[in-house]
């Protein structure tokens, strides 16, 4: 059984632009698929649309061997599935980096002390343990990308979508972002990234976008 | 910029459970709002200056904003003193200022200073955060304190984005003048800012919902009503109670 099964996905934007066109994917246990292509390929929509933040036209979503398709659906396997932004101010809201780690385990349904206990240790783990008090929108673009790795790895998530995770980061930074990834117990991972060598460090599967549909490589 | 600069600090305002601040800071406004005698509002004027001084606010900070808010209060006293009715005292020509007028712009100016310095000291003195939080306690509805909370987190992004288009825009050797050029760049620059700001609120919804946001606020340090708490009430409702009975005194 695959973790993920996209189908014949298709999805344009209410501009009229088609970026999917019947796209098909498999993500099986243990792929760690890098995601190539060029920009506004369709990359992140496809990543969205595994989540269900953006509903495809035509198409089936298969994650887990359930099939998706209503907002209940997808809210079920939110939490198993981890997507990084690209963009970390999409992701960061809360007053404190800590409150904003603990707030997917929360919403999970933990109890306080139990969150705080989880966020506390993601962000020892992603060696930012001494931001936890600080305000996420004055922290400085490196220290934001790994404060919402931390959100999402703090869920516990079974399977990752990682959307540029080392874009405009530094190389000792991008390093340490990448071994915290490699040593995390995951099941499958997407990764998108334009920089060659993330993708050749991260990646046991090659697919490339082309014209609203996936190669492997 | 709001940058909650009064909301860390050390003082019984500060920590005091915030439900208590937002309940007294809305009985204050009321009960001052009310006060019809001059004594009164001297009183609740007072009482808003000793709030200030248990909150340890910085004084010159406290002028700087109270500045401000006076800015239009100074519009009452270009217009109240003639346009209300009552036994003139001085008369130029047409225009007659009226003892009445100048009493109800000084009582205004009385009764806005007062709630404002309250106010300063009871919900000032909380984050944003813990006053949505409380506000939600309250079962103040949960769209209102939402829209509350992300209208001020958010203000800090859609404020830097501006800055930023402010600059791209100049590098470019923009100068503001009075033409058409410059209101159609104003133009484009704020319709852009609209739509970068909806979409970038599209992006956090879901961004929330990945992470399982059901609309329910989690605080990690939950309130819980300590003595001082009811000292506090005890304190300002038996202030209250005293500039109320001043105001409908016999004696006065």
């Amino acid at each position: 059984m695959a973790l993920i099964d996209l189908n014949g996905i298709s999805f344009a934007y209410p501009n009229g632009n088609l970026v999917l066109k019947g796209l098909s994917l498999r993500l099986e246990e243990g792929d760690k698929i890098g995601l190539l292509g060029e920009n506004g390929a369709g990359k992140t929509t496809l990543l969205h649309i595994i989540l269900g933040l953006l509903k495809p036209a035509k198409g089936e979503i298969t994650v887990f061997g359930k099939r998706c398709e209503t907002e209940q659906d997808f809210k079920k396997i939110r939490g198993a599935i981890g997507l990084l932004f690209q963009d970390s101010d999409d992701q960061l809201f809360c007053p404190t980096v800590l409150e904003d780690v603990a707030f997917g385990p929360l919403n999970m349904g933990m109890k306080r002390h139990e969150a705080t206990d989880r966020a506390e240790r993601t962000l020892d783990k992603l060696g930012i343990f001494h931001l936890r008090n600080r305000v996420p929108y004055q922290l400085s673009g490196g220290e934001k990308r790994l404060a919402s790795m931390a959100t999402i790895l703090s869920m516990r998530p079974k399977i990752l979508l990682l959307d540029e995770p080392t874009n405009g980061l530094d190389e000792k930074t991008g390093k340490r972002l990448i071994s915290v990834l490699q040593n995390y117990p995951v099941r499958a991972w997407i990764m998108i990234s334009q920089i060659q060598s993330t993708i050749e460090a991260m990646s046991n599967k090659y697919c490339q976008m082309n014209g609203g549909r996936i190669d492997l490589v | 910029m709001i940058c909650e600069r009064f909301a860390s600090g050390k003082s019984i305002l500060h920590s005091a459970d915030p439900r208590v601040k937002i309940l007294l800071a809305v009985l204050y406004a009321f009960v001052t709002v009310g006060l019809e005698s001059q004594e009164g509002q001297i009183l609740a004027l007072l009482g808003g200056l000793l709030l200030v001084m248990a909150a340890r606010l910085s004084l010159k900070e406290i002028f700087r904003r109270l500045f401000v808010v006076n800015l239009f209060v100074m519009m009452l006293w270009l217009i109240l003193p003639w346009a209300t009715t009552g036994s003139g005292i001085v008369n130029w020509g047409p225009i007659i200022i009226t003892f009445e007028g100048i009493n109800l712009a000084f009582s205004i100016t009385l009764k806005c200073n007062a709630i404002i310095l309250a106010n300063l000291a009871l919900l000032s003195t909380s984050t944003i955060f813990s006053l949505a939080h409380a506000l939600a306690h309250l079962r103040v509805p949960s769209k209102i304190v939402q829209l509350i909370f992300f209208s001020w987190r958010y203000f800090h992004v859609i404020d830097s984005e501006f800055h930023r288009m402010n600059q791209a825009i100049k590098i470019r050797g923009f100068k503001p003048g009075s033409n058409l050029h410059t209101y159609r760049t104003y133009g484009h620059l704020i319709g852009t800012l609209f739509i970068k700001s909806l979409e970038r609120g599209e992006s956090v919804q879901k961004a929330m919902l990945c992470r399982g946001f059901d609309g329910t606020f989690w605080l990690l340090s939950h309130f819980r009503l300590r003595p001082s708490d009811i000292c506090l009430v005890g304190l300002a409702t038996a202030y209250l109670f005293f500039v109320i009975g001043v105001e409908w005194s016999p004696w006065r």
